[in-house]
């Protein structure tokens, strides 16, 4: 143990399955834990949606809410349930002080505008014309901001009064990895204290299908669990919506302000594996064998995204070491890109917490897990690129 | 202590460092009308534009790599870094990508109905069109460069909106700093200058519409200053420890001394009134460089040409250096190059570095009509000899973003 050791102090956390780390503990060990799905909106494609909120339980004022954007709004509403769950909303002099780490993507374009232009252009040649004449006169001024990527994280200073350092990196999964890989060592080398890290997905608009589809990587038929996608229809992602965020804080300043901790990090590995020329196993693989993985049977909190190739090289990479007993969640939350590794963590330290395991979420796939674990290991192997994973040990 | 090794640049007036040097010190402007896309309806039609390069009509993404590519050869080249063997972790900074319109508008002309956004989905799946996913995906750009020059673990592509550049150099220096590598490559690029980026920042009025010279368009701590000039760009720095660099026998082209950084949470776009967090930015540089107010010799300002931005930045200079601050030379070189966003805060550290080197300082053009609130040494319009060993650069973005950098000639 040192005083900077990482811990994990606050977690909020929302998905289709609920929102708050409660919610997800009762969803998840549940004795069989189901999915919520929509498979109308966007049908052919399954999406797992958001659950009800009051969006005004953590950004209380209306003209906030206005300012943003679904997906802006999700990741403010969970970093405002991670810093309540840490005790730190309402301490100032904290929150001034506190680093804030975002993983994030793009946020929602105006969808009526886009398809007004869409249905424009089969009737005329001159397109770029028609873009300056749609976008001049029918965007939101303030839509730009909505959607601008570093505007989560702006949102969270302006709201939650987070405003030590801001940094957002962008990119799939990788960039949660960086958030929480980064976060860590940050605070392990003495640069930081305390630093709200996270990222938040919307899948709810068709132009985060689109992403996905350009190279069809999404799962066509009726819902299965993530192990169970290769035979279908499509490439194996089922998205959903939700975020995660977690308080991480230097053990020593938890102490020093009478926090308990859910549970420790441990070492966070990340990899470029180049998939065109070695097998991803191998490079996962390579992953495991830089963790000091404890013996026995270790509960693996996996974010398996379905995508056919990652996910059987994931399968493959875990049950070569013979003792990691896989928690594919994707299964239930579905897909949630940049939040896919902080959700992983969030989960991984929920189980540690209650020393408890969860239930096979696919009772065909996955083991049984006895006992109660000391150590979890989360993961996210990319969709398409960068892989990581890290340990999240008692505290 | 960090240390610079390799530097390279590319803007609107040109590629490479010889050629941007040059044209900065004659004070020549980069800016100059659109003819990448018409500009029928725009309210500004000028802008900073990389127009010179192979890919600069292939769409944001294709040019933000190519700009962050040049930018980076040159860099690694200068440090003398085995080529493909970097051996330190990547930091871009880059805009945010989205599927360019050029394309959204071919895949649906190519869908096989049009019923709205379904129906591009639909063509998207079935145009098995792999470019554009990697158009869509943020992690592209970077994934192409880690490849390209060997960089280790996986690469950390970034947004701090305009003060992104700054921010992908203070990531190397922390990493550095913790021991994790001796080297780090940090770029900053942005090749977004398309029909909707402009238009989404005039519609936030951000962007000057002095259309009619467009060379004096941007004026920094004018008074008459109206906005700023979007433009394209990329600067990337390799930086070491100094041990290493010292050990391979490296040339130490300068010092990156300090960063600071503190975030605003008073408005989506507008500064706190009292500047208190870029104050605090400021502030936060020099204690991290280890150095007072009175060490700092000139100011790579943020200055970006809009009322509020020059107003701000000359409050919290003023607060932090007191009445010294008329004795200190600032120059926004943005004057020239306009605002080169993402890539904003790399490009301006190399030419800071090259400011100290050069013994030069490059000039605030289009310094005609001073903002008497505005008292500052802008180096107006032309360029000054100078030898300065300590350069304070800042950089400021919407979303409450401060990153302020202090840099030095020699290690102390």
């Amino acid at each position: 143990m040192s005083p900077r050791d990482v811990v994990i102090t606050g977690m909020g956390i929302v998905s289709s399955l609920g929102e708050g780390v409660d919610a997800h503990w009762q969803a998840l060990t549940a004795t069989a834990p189901a999915p919520v799905l929509d498979r109308e909106r966007f049908a052919p494609y399954t999406i797992h949606p958001l659950p009800e909120i009051d969006w005004s339980q953590q950004i209380p004022r209306r003209g906030d809410q206005r300012q943003m954007e679904t997906w802006q709004r999700l990741g403010t509403y969970a970093a405002g349930l991670a810093l309540d769950d840490a005790g730190m909303k309402d301490d100032e002099a904290l929150c001034a002080s506190m680093d804030l780490v975002v993983a994030a993507g793009g946020g929602e374009r105006d969808e009526a505008v886009d398809q007004a232009i869409l249905d424009a252009s089969l009737t005329r040649n001159d397109h770029d014309v028609l873009l300056n004449e749609k976008l001049t006169t029918e965007l939101r001024p303030t839509l730009f901001l909505a959607q601008l990527s570093n505007l989560l994280a702006g949102n969270i200073s302006i709201v939650h009064k987070v405003t030590g350092s801001s940094r957002t990196f962008m990119g799939e999964e990788g960039a949660g990895v960086s958030t929480i890989e980064t976060a860590a060592a940050r605070i392990r080398a003495g640069q930081s204290s305390h630093v709200l890290v996270g990222g938040a997905f919307q899948t709810e608009h068709s132009d985060m299908l689109l992403a996905y589809e350009l190279a069809g990587f999404l799962h066509r038929d009726d819902w299965k669990p993530v192990w169970e996608r290769a035979d279908s229809e499509g490439g194996g992602v089922v998205t959903g919506s939700g975020a995660a965020f977690l308080v991480l804080e230097a053990r020593e300043h938890a102490e020093k302000r009478g926090r308990k901790a859910y549970a420790t990090v441990g070492p966070i590995v990340s990899r470029r594996s180049r998939r065109n020329s070695e097998p991803l196993a191998d490079g996962i693989d390579a992953m495991l064998a830089q963790l000091p993985l404890p013996e026995g049977p270790l509960l693996t909190l996996s974010g398996a995204s379905g995508a056919h190739q990652a996910t059987q090289a994931e399968e493959e990479a875990l049950a070569k070491r013979g003792t990691l007993v896989a928690r594919g969640f994707s299964s239930l939350t579905g897909h949630m890109k940049e939040a896919q590794f902080p959700f992983a963590m969030a989960l991984a330290a929920l189980s540690v917490w209650h020393g408890k395991a969860y239930p096979a979420f696919d009772a065909d796939r996955e083991q049984a897990f006895e006992g109660a674990p000391q150590a979890v290991l989360a993961t996210a192997i990319g969709y398409h690129c960068f892989e990581g994973m890290g340990l999240v040990t008692k505290a | 202590m960090v240390a610079v090794t390799g530097m390279g640049v590319v803007t609107s007036l040109g590629q490479g460092r010889e050629d941007n040097w040059k044209a900065l010190i004659g004070g020549r402007s980069g800016i100059h009308p659109i003819t990448r896309f018409p500009t029928e309806h725009l309210a500004t039609t000028i802008a900073g534009t990389v127009d010179f390069l192979p890919s600069s009509n292939d769409g944001a993404s294709a040019l933000t790599f190519e700009l962050a590519d040049l930018a980076a050869a040159e860099a690694v080249a200068q440090a003398n870094v085995t080529a493909g063997d970097f051996a330190g972790p990547l930091f871009l900074a880059a805009p945010p990508v989205e599927l360019d319109w050029r394309h959204r508008l071919s895949l649906y002309a190519g869908a096989r109905e049009h019923n709205g956004a379904m129906s591009l989905i639909e063509a998207a799946r079935t145009a098995h069109a792999l470019q554009l996913f990697g158009e869509s995906q943020f992690a592209t750009i970077a994934d192409r460069l880690a490849e390209r020059y060997g960089t280790r673990g996986l690469p950390i592509t970034l947004s701090t909106a305009c003060a992104s550049g700054a921010t992908a150099i203070q990531l190397g220096m922390e990493a550095i700093r913790r021991g994790e590598c001796d080297r780090a490559l940090a770029i900053g690029a942005d090749g977004s200058a398309t029909a909707e980026a402009l238009i989404r920042f005039s519609l936030l009025s951000a962007l000057t519409t002095q259309n009619d010279v467009p060379e004096k368009a941007s004026r920094p701590f004018s008074k008459d200053r109206s906005g700023f000039v979007l433009a394209e760009g990329a600067g990337a720095l390799v930086l070491e420890s100094l041990e290493s660099a010292l050990a391979r026998g490296a040339e130490i082209l300068g010092i990156m001394r300090g960063c600071g950084e503190k975030s605003d949470d008073f408005h989506r776009t507008r500064s706190k009134p009292d500047g208190s967090p870029a104050i605090a930015a400021v502030r936060a540089a020099l204690s991290d460089a280890g150095m007072a107010e009175d060490a700092i010799e000139y100011i790579n300002a943020h200055g970006t040409s809009t009322p509020e931005n020059d107003k701000m930045e000359h409050l919290s200079l003023s607060t932090v250096f007191g009445e010294r601050i008329r004795d200190v030379p600032v120059s926004s070189n943005k004057s020239m190059i306009g605002h080169t966003l993402s890539a904003a805060g790399a490009v301006e550290a190399v030419f800071s570095l090259m400011t100290m080197r050069e013994g030069v300082l490059p000039p605030t053009i289009n310094y005609d009509t001073p903002d008497p609130a505005i008292e500052l040494d802008v180096v107006p319009n032309v360029m000054r000899e100078a030898q300065v060993s300590s350069v304070l650069s800042n950089s400021f973005g919407f979303g409450g973003q401060n990153t302020c950098l202090v840099m030095a000639r020699e290690p102390v």
